[in-house]
Formats: C-alpha cells, sequence, structure tokens
C-alpha cells in the first residue's frame, strides 16, 4: 500500500540478531496511526530465515531481493536493489538503523532515488497524516525536528535502541514477495577482501551497559578495573576523548562528539568531567552514574545518580557489592 | 594523481549557535568563531599522504558563505594546490542531497578526479551522509569509515582501504574513483607553517556559482531540499539527579540496588 511503513532488516552474511528487528516496532507503531501495515525489506543471499522472523516480529510482508551478488553487503549493489524496490512499491516512509551499513545504505540509496534523508533520528511521529522525524544536532544541544515533504518514500535512519522492541511471536503469519533484480558484476565497484574481528569486541553502539572512563582515570591500567566491572555486569567499556588522546584506551572506545553516540540503558561515567562534546555522545542514555572527584564537574547536571568520589575506590566496591547481589 | 577534498566550515563546539528560525537554518555569517570540520582535517592530511606517497594534485573545495574562505585558506596553507569556494544564494538552505549534488558538479567541473576525501561527518549537521550520497550521484565507490589506506594504484584504477565497522575491521578492494571518507585516527594531521599561512593570506579564494557548476537552481537550497525542518528545540533537560552521599559501603549498596532494579543487568 501507498503509505505502508517500511523497515530495513541488516544482516551480515545472513547472520541477525534480535536487535536487527528493533525498528519493526516503531514501524507498527507509525503504521497504526497512518493507517496502513508494517513491512520489512531485505537484500541477500537466501533470506527466507530472515523474513520468516520478520514475520514473527510483526512485519505483515516482507519484501526480498536475493541473488549470490548479495551475500556480502556492498553499498552499490544493495542501493540498487532498495531502491528498485522503494521505487516500485513507494511506502511513506523506509526506516533504517543508524549503524555503519544502515547509514551506507540509506544514503547511497537516497542519492540514486534523488532526495535527502534525515538521519541518526530519535523521535518520529506522525503528525497531521505527516511523518515527523527529530533528531539531535549540534552536539544535543538541539533537537531540530524534520519533514520530507518532497520525497516518498522518506528516507530515515534511526538512533539504535531509540524505541522499544518488539513483541515476538512465531505464530504471526504473513507474505513474503520476491522480487527479481539483478546486477552485473562489471557493475559492482567494490569487493570485501576480508574482515579481521577486532580482538576485544567493542559493540559500543549495541550495548545496553557502558562503563565508560576518562581523564580522571588517569592511567591505561585504570581501564582494567573498568573492564572488571563491564565484565560482571555484561556491559562493554568506553572512553572520552581525553582518554583516547592519552594513548590509554583505542579510538574505538571514544564516545562523543568525535567518537560513537551512544543510547545505553545504563552508562557509568568514571572520571569524565561531562565535556559538551562528551555529553553529545551520551546524554540520550536512560540513566547515567557519575563517579568524579569534582563535585563541580559537569557531568553530574547529565546524571540519574551522582557520587562524589574516587573511581579507583567506589569500582572495586561496586564490583564486589554486585558480584555477591547478583551471584556471580 | 587528482585528488579532491571536501571540507566544511562550522561552528566552534562551544561557540553560540545562532539560528535563522523561520528558516530552519544557521546563520554561518553571523557566528563568529568557526574551525574546519574537525573530521576534515583527517580528510586534508590524508590527501596530504596521498600526494606525498602517489604524487598528484590537491584540489579543496568548499561550499559556504564568505567565512568558508578561512577553512579554504587554511588548506592553502596546508599546500593543497588549488581552492574553490562553492556560493550561490540559492544554494542556502540546502539538505544532504543538495549539498552532495552542489559537491558533485564541482567535482565534475574539475574533471579526471581519482579520489574524493571527506570526513566522516560534520560536528554541526551530524548527519554523516554527504559522502554516501556524493558517491552515489556520481557513480563512484562509496568507501566510508575508512581508517587506512592500504594502497592505491592510479594506473590501474584501484584502492584497498580498511574500514572501521561494528566488530572489526573490512578491508575492502575498490574501483577508482572513489569517495572516501575518513575516521578520526587514520593519521594526525600537521599544522601550517608560517610560511603557508602567509602565502595562503595573500591568494584570493575562487569562487564557482551555481551558474558556473551547470547546478539546476530548482534541485538547490531551501527551494530544492526535500527535508525540511520545521521546529528547533531545546532537549529538555534530564532530570535533576540525585547525589549519593554517605558512607562508601551506604552509596554503594544504594546505587547496586537501584541499578538491579532498572532491570537491565543480566
Amino acid at each position: 500500500m501507498a503509505n505502508d511503513v517500511w523497515v530495513y532488516i541488516e544482516h551480515k552474511e545472513g547472520a541477525v540478531s534480535p536487535m536487527s528487528f528493533e525498528l519493526l516496532g516503531i514501524g507498527k507503531i507509525l503504521a497504526s496511526d497512518l493507517g496502513s501495515n508494517v513491512c520489512a525489506f531485505v537484500i541477500g543471499d537466501g533470506v527466507d530465515g530472515i523474513a520468516k522472523e520478520a514475520i514473527a516480529y510483526g512485519a505483515s510482508k516482507v519484501f526480498a531481493v536475493e541473488g549470490a551478488t548479495y551475500k556480502t553487503f556492498l553499498p552499490d549493489a544493495y542501493s540498487k536493489a532498495a531502491s528498485f524496490l522503494l521505487d516500485k512499491y513507494k511506502p511513506e516512509v523506509a526506516l533504517f538503523r543508524a549503524t555503519s551499513q544502515g547509514t551506507d545504505l540509506a544514503a547511497a540509496t537516497a542519492g540514486q532515488l534523488g532526495f535527502g534523508l534525515c538521519t541518526d533520528s530519535i523521535g518520529i511521529k506522525v503528525d497531521g497524516g505527516q511523518v515527523k522525524l527529530t533528531r539531535a544536532a549540534f552536539g544535543g544541544n538541539y533537537t531540530v525536528t524534520v519533514v520530507n515533504e518532497k520525497a516518498k518514500p522518506q528516507i530515515a535512519t534511526v538512533r539504535p535502541k531509540s524505541f522499544a522492541m518488539p513483541e515476538k511471536n512465531d505464530a504471526n503469519q504473513g507474505e513474503v514477495v520476491k522480487e527479481a533484480f539483478t546486477v552485473a558484476d562489471a557493475d559492482l565497484h567494490s569487493k570485501v577482501l576480508e574482515f579481521v574481528k577486532a580482538a576485544t569486541t567493542v559493540n559500543l553502539v549495541e550495548a545496553d551497559i557502558i562503563v565508560a572512563g576518562g581523564r580522571g582515570v588517569g592511567k591505561p591500567e585504570g581501564f582494567d578495573l573498568l573492564k572488571q566491572l563491564a565484565d560482571v555486569l555484561g556491559g562493554a567499556v568506553g572512553a572520552s576523548r581525553a582518554a583516547v588522546d592519552s594513548g590509554w584506551i583505542p579510538y574505538e572506545h571514544q564516545v562523543g562528539q568525535t567518537g560513537k553516540t551512544v543510547k545505553p540503558k545504563i552508562y557509568i561515567a568514571c572520571g569524565i568531567s561531562g565535556a559538551i562534546q562528551h555529553l553529545a555522545g551520551m546524554r540520550t542514555s536512560d540513566c547515567i552514574v557519575a563517579i568524579n572527584k569534582d563535585p563541580d564537574a559537569p557531568i553530574f547536571k547529565a546524571a540519574s545518580f551522582g557520587i562524589v568520589g574516587d573511581y579507583a575506590q567506589v569500582i572495586p566496591k561496586l564490583i564486589e557489592k554486585f558480584k555477591s547481589k547478583l551471584n556471580k | 594523481m587528482k585528488i579532491v577534498v571536501c571540507i566544511k566550515q562550522v561552528p566552534d563546539t562551544e561557540a553560540e549557535i545562532k539560528w535563522d528560525i523561520p528558516k530552519g537554518t544557521l546563520k554561518r555569517d553571523a557566528m563568529e568563531a568557526t574551525i574546519t570540520n574537525p573530521f576534515d582535517e583527517f580528510a586534508i592530511e590524508e590527501a596530504l599522504l596521498t600526494r606525498e606517497n602517489y604524487d598528484g594534485e590537491i584540489v579543496a573545495i568548499s561550499m559556504g558563505p564568505e567565512k568558508a574562505n578561512d577553512v579554504l585558506r587554511n588548506a592553502l596553507a596546508l599546500t593543497v594546490n588549488e581552492v574553490h569556494r562553492l556560493t550561490d544564494d540559492a544554494f542556502a538552505g540546502s539538505d544532504t542531497y543538495a549539498t552532495a549534488y552542489v559537491l558533485a558538479s564541482a567535482i565534475k567541473k574539475i574533471g579526471d578526479v581519482d579520489v574524493v576525501f571527506c570526513g566522516k561527518q560534520s560536528t554541526d549537521g551530524n548527519t554523516g551522509v554527504v559522502g554516501a550520497i556524493l558517491a552515489s550521484i556520481l557513480g563512484f565507490s562509496q568507501l566510508t569509515y575508512v581508517s587506512k589506506i592500504r594502497s592505491i594504484d592510479a594506473g590501474a584504477k584501484k584502492i584497498v582501504v580498511e574500514r572501521a565497522i561494528e566488530g572489526g575491521v573490512e578491508v575492502v578492494e575498490a574501483k577508482l574513483p572513489a569517495v572516501v571518507s575518513v575516521i578520526k585516527g587514520i593519521n594526525e594531521p600537521r599544522l601550517p607553517n608560517l610560511m603557508g599561512i602567509r602565502k595562503a593570506s595573500k591568494i584570493a579564494i575562487p569562487e564557482w556559482n551555481a551558474g558556473d557548476l551547470g547546478v539546476d537552481t530548482g534541485k538547490v537550497g531551501s527551494a530544492g531540499a526535500s527535508t525540511k525542518v520545521v521546529e528547533i528545540a531545546v532537549p529538555p533537560p534530564r532530570g535533576a539527579g540525585e547525589i549519593l552521599k554517605g558512607e562508601i559501603e551506604d552509596i554503594v549498596n544504594t546505587l547496586t540496588d537501584k541499578l538491579i532494579d532498572l532491570k537491565v543487568i543480566k
């Protein structure tokens, strides 16, 4: 239908996680407000399993393009297939996760279709029949609400974890529509030679819990302590720019304006003063805990819970207490 | 090798932001403290390193009002060979697609370009998609989140890069021409020297307008942009936090209870 809401299901060579389906949750709400349906679309080499799972997560229809060309994500092949589907069915809106793959694909697809897109949305609603998207700008000091009047579909990327996960029900029924679309090998611009997995998997964007350290951590070994707490909580380790620039921890851990933007459920900031560049990357976290020696540190203004104290004394006690309460 | 680097003038992060509220755009000319977009410094440095390693010339382009001359002068001081400012009243209010379309028109005008470097995103608009749209419009290879250039072979029209994406590093071989958007840490940007700064200060910055670029003005600016800002707001402050006071044992006990109550920790 013309005003359907489409959700792109990302995968890595066929592998998905529950998070791949997260936008079907907000998609369903938008579709209900628009009086339409939420549909999924997926591109890959053999996607029956993914399609079935998308239906379980609430998609009423799944549109798919399949072929050996689409085994690995390539922006040109995928965006040609995506723009073919979106141009043929012209849904009201097409949502992508603001991950590297989702952003690459949304941008290239918008480029092919010839319109702009809204990126990293943190709010989406239907207002007077129109879809309005809200995003942060200037390091989260402002939010801007955008409409995309001329584009059909409106293309948007959505900050991961901004909306509730959809319910999964394996009894759901839905239709899978497969469309034939091929890209000639000669038209492919690139190929992936290899993927080198990071020694320590740092997936800050997907983490529910982040324990982060800043200048106040004082030394590289300080991050071992933070890592211990993160391990007990099943979380990831983040860092401020000051800690990264001091060489205490690699760049892939950096949260903030020139690092990653994250939205975990719990963010524990240790020895982080809370400069606006850092807040830009984490201020939309659900619960922020600040541990800092300086009672005047700006981080306390953004914190849900604050402890004025030395992280080196507080963290070991937190580890001990969590271990005993969580029976670990 | 012909290298283009796209750069942007952005407000200093600490500066007061001046909006044109009815238009939903920034008053770029009214803001005093402006800088080269931090990610673009890595793009300029990568262009310089590429020229050093493989020979060639660098053209830096920036779309923006007169203030954008500052960032182009800085690029000149860093010894890029040529600069152009893309400016026209019709460009004001351009969205991501319109911006990429203007940049693409300039790159076509420059001609025979092998590699276009840009920063991963700007620190003002934060969209992070102009590079990818640019590649899509030009039909160039789209290489984003690039953390290392392994090799460029202009003769064989081939480039191999490393991309830092979720969970690891992807090694990609792509055809030239390519748009390469780079992340922080790919290099250590150098500073211009005094002689470079002095030399750059005397050069008049050439301008290209919509007519020069063959840009269809119906497709750019507020008139052409498909996305429109309808509201600008200051996000609600986070609820007043609670400073936990008392003996450390008690504080830790309270905090762990509160966090466990959130039912997030498994």
